[in-house]
């Protein structure tokens, strides 16, 4: 039996906690470009180096695409790397997501969760991330600033894992983590470095012949991001895929270790139920929103109402198996989406979850709320009224509608 | 202050592995090809290449093949110069942790599209930032790799598929770009022109570009015979043709100080030498319609412009 | 005969080459043909320089210009610039 490490409890907000777990995880390259609220990891990042306490390389780009491509470039020669964006800035990044995938680059990326313009708007949604779902990057969403620490110090093991070999995004909510104080346990520098470990770089087979290492290295060269066209792009692809499957067992076994050091789990890695066992109706969401909900559900159990919260840490590798047996006896279900697919059959996560319960019999009624775009309250009233009316919903057996937008004015 | 110059013999020149292969893809008489040949010809030591999208990072690794005997890598199209500043930042990042001893030099390789239009931004960022590396711009004077589209390479009065030579409009409308002065405006230690009719002039600036500290910008001068219309067997003749008009004048500026290449210099001296523009218009037939009378004012239109930028060069160089 | 392709489970990961381009022939696209006459010839070396093929090689051996025609696309640039006009292009089949 291992024993739980001794830590320090420093009050942070969300941003100074993702500073300092990255810097404690010895990280080589940082290449970022400013944007709010994501910019505070960028200052506390530099002030490390100004004060010498890192080692890392920082590179201050003129934009958020030239951020990851350096990521990117310098996660190919082989080192470890960080960055971190919101918004428009991982909008401007789209291209370079695949791109970084592609090349198999495990880069970590920090995400604050923050609408995207027009209107121009700095607060919390998770537009930015969800429409970057397809792009092959290991998606991991935080409840607070705790989870925030402690999921980029996993996510470098996950990420850099030679099974993997893919970037992730850790995606925290904007302002209402980004910029709020916390009480944040934090495990001393050393412990740290070690749990991560140095960068594993797997064999590969070159083009002269022989397995050599899978980085730009001048004494075994190698090619990466040639030109593949019909007869070799959808292999590639499919690989990927395999590389997202394998990713599922890692973030399990990562969550798992991660505890044994620190005593903190956050479900299986994948999905952190809360009274579900037995529930009769639940909700279904990402991020900080969990934590009110956390108590809202607290409030109906103890009104003797069967309420249950699936809080999807891992969107991408999505866990589907988890997602079934998690919500096995629920009656009503309701998809809580901070984002919105415009023109489509309700917001992104409700096309995921009601996807993967439809093989399910019986499955629950899945109904879905959109909520907070641009930052706004989600309180626990509104929250308790969802609960309400999957309450009707389960006694009449019957959905009135199935997309509905949280206090929204007509 | 001056930097040493490096004398290449074809003897041990031609000696040297190729790190940039035969079996690339490129176009018979591809001007780029050379450029890149002879480029990594002037290599000092290990070094990685990083390409932008464009034809040379086409032709020369077309999966599963790769032309290239270096590490290299392409991730998109106007990100070569951050490709770079990351590439250089993981080198210093690893020297400081010792995992390598000795120098590896970086050298990113972008066409005109790739440089003066998209990529400018992140070229810019890098030669801000000082990362140690040489950008090589090999100059094609359009986006041929998607079928000769305009750039701000491309030449006043050039016919492309997106600035054709029609009834009234005499092709590109706009003049060229002048990138390396930009360069040269960022006050970055090296910026040098060449032509791919000099080859020991390549080599020495590419040479020169890789041992100074901080960025180096070369831009390399790399005719397109499909682009510009002409037999395969006149890339070096055209790239020759461009240095003696004075099309594409031969210079360098070490820390900002403009000098003029001795191959240009001959034209500087004996203003006689210096040959009419029109020799090497009417070899191309991308410029074939400024040859019809009504289109006539535009050679003398271009002729004027080389004739004032020659002019400033030779100001910048003090030989005016 | 067209070579079975890899698949998924056998590419290398990252989408890194595994065949150098040398084993891919592109002699095959030429027209014209470049014959050397090594009489005429000074051996400056300028051709093996300027070739964008790389298909002129300076043999140690013989001291002579060699050609790849294996990669030769047949441009005509060697025979263009030889200062000593000892390459001559000639259509292939003819030579
Ligand atoms: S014809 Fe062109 S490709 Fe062939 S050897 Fe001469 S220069 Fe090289
Ligand atoms: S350029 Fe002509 S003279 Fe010079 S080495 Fe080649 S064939 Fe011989």
């Amino acid at each position: 039996m291992t024993t739980v490490q001794q830590q320090e409890t420093l009050a942070l907000n969300g941003d100074e906690a993702v500073a300092l777990a990255a810097k404690q995880s010895d990280v080589d390259v940082v290449a970022a470009y400013p944007i709010t609220p994501q910019t505070i990891i960028v200052e506390r990042f530099s002030e490390y180096v100004a004060d010498g306490e890192v080692e890392t390389e920082f590179v201050c780009t003129e934009s958020e695409h030239s951020a990851l491509t350096a990521c990117l470039a310098a996660s190919a020669t082989g080192v470890r790397t960080f960055t971190a964006t919101a918004s428009a800035g991982l909008a401007l990044m789209h291209e370079i997501l695949y791109v970084t995938s592609g090349c198999r680059a495990p880069v970590v990326m920090a995400i604050t969760n923050r609408a995207l313009s027009a209107p121009i708007n700095i607060h919390c949604d998770h537009s930015d991330s969800m429409a970057e779902r397809d792009s092959s990057w290991i998606q991991l969403y935080v409840e607070n600033s705790q989870e925030a620490y402690d999921t980029i110090i996993q996510a470098f093991r996950i990420a850099e894992h030679t099974k993997v070999l893919l970037p992730i995004m850790v995606c925290l909510d904007a302002f209402f983590l980004s910029h709020t104080l916390e009480n944040v346990k934090t495990l001393p520098d050393k412990k740290v470095k070690d749990f991560v470990g140095t960068r594993q770089i797997p064999l590969v087979m070159g083009h002269e012949g022989k397995k050599v290492p899978f980085k730009l290295d001048p004494k075994n060269p190698i090619t990466i991001g040639p030109l593949a066209l019909q007869d070799y792009y959808f292999e590639h692809k499919r690989q990927q895929e395999e590389a997202m499957r394998n990713a599922s067992g890692i973030i399990s076994e990562i969550n798992d270790l991660y505890s044994q050091l620190s005593g903190r789990k956050y479900g299986n890695g994948l999905t952190d139920p809360y009274f579900l066992e037995d529930a009769d109706i639940a909700t279904i969401c990402v991020g900080s929103t969990a934590g009110t909900t956390k108590y809202v559900v607290d409030n109906l159990r103890s009104r003797g109402i069967k309420a249950g919260l699936l809080r999807l840490r891992t969107l991408r590798p999505l866990p589907t198996s988890d997602i079934v047996s998690a919500l096995a006896s629920t009656k009503a279900v309701a998809v809580m989406d901070r984002s919105h697919s415009f023109g489509g059959y309700g917001g992104p996560l409700f096309h995921e979850i009601r996807h993967v319960l439809y093989d399910t019999q019986p499955h629950p009624h899945v109904v879905n709320y959109i909520y907070g775009l641009g930052g706004r309250d989600m309180p626990q009233n509104d929250i308790q009224d969802i609960y309400i009316d999957l309450q009707k919903i389960q006694q009449n057996n019957a959905v009135e509608n199935y997309v509905n937008f949280v206090r929204v004015r007509e | 202050m001056t930097l040493p110059s490096w004398k290449f013999t074809a003897k041990e020149i031609v000696k040297k592995p190729e790190l940039f292969t035969s079996g690339h893809r490129a176009c018979a008489g591809c001007g780029p090809a050379i450029a890149l040949r002879q480029i990594m010809k002037a290599t000092r030591g290990p070094t990685i290449v990083t390409n932008a999208t464009g034809c040379m990072e086409v032709v020369s690794t077309i999966y599963p093949y790769t032309a290239w005997k270096v590490p290299w890598i392409h991730t998109a199209f106007e990100n070569v110069a951050a490709n770079a500043s990351g590439i250089e930042a993981a080198l210093k990042a690893m020297k400081r942790k010792e995992m390598y001893k000795g120098t590896i030099d970086v050298i990113a390789f972008a066409g005109d599209g790739g440089t003066f239009d998209i990529g400018i931004q992140a070229l810019s960022g890098a030669a801000e930032r000082g990362h140690d590396f040489l950008y090589v711009l090999y100059d094609n004077e359009a986006y041929m790799n998607t079928g000769i589209q305009r750039s701000g390479g491309t030449p006043h009065g050039a016919s492309t598929t997106t600035s054709p030579a029609g009834k009234v409009i005499p092709g590109k409308t706009q003049f060229k770009k002048p990138i390396a002065d930009i360069m040269v405006a960022h006050e970055i230690p090296y910026v040098a022109t060449a032509s791919i009719a000099y080859w020991q002039d390549v080599l020495m600036k590419a040479r020169k570009g890789l041992e100074v500290e901080g960025p180096a910008f070369l831009h390399v001068f790399a005719p397109c015979p499909r682009g510009w219309r002409y037999d395969t067997s006149k890339t070096v003749e055209i790239a020759r043709l461009a240095v003696e008009t004075c099309v594409f004048p031969l210079w360098e500026a070490v820390n900002g100080n403009y000098s003029l290449s001795p191959q240009s210099k001959i034209a500087a001296l004996k203003p006689d030498r210096k040959k009419p523009v029109i020799d090497y218009l009417k070899m191309q037939r991308r410029f074939r319609h400024l040859f019809n009378p009504s289109f006539e004012h535009e050679r003398i239109v271009i002729q004027e412009r080389i004739d004032k930028r020659w002019g400033k060069l030779l100001k910048k160089c003090d030989m005016a | 005969m067209s070579e079975r392709k890899k698949g998924w489970k056998e590419i290398p990961v990252g989408g890194v080459c595994w065949k150098p381009a040398t084993e891919y022939s592109t002699g095959d696209w030429r027209t014209f043909k470049p014959v050397h006459d090594s009489e005429k010839c000074t051996k400056c070396l300028l051709c093996p320089i300027i070739c964008p093929d790389a298909s002129i090689n300076w043999n140690t051996a013989t001291q002579d210009i060699e050609f790849n025609y294996n990669f030769c696309k047949g441009c005509g640039i060697c025979a263009n610039e030889c200062p000593a006009n000892a390459i001559e292009m000639v259509r292939e089949g003819e030579a």
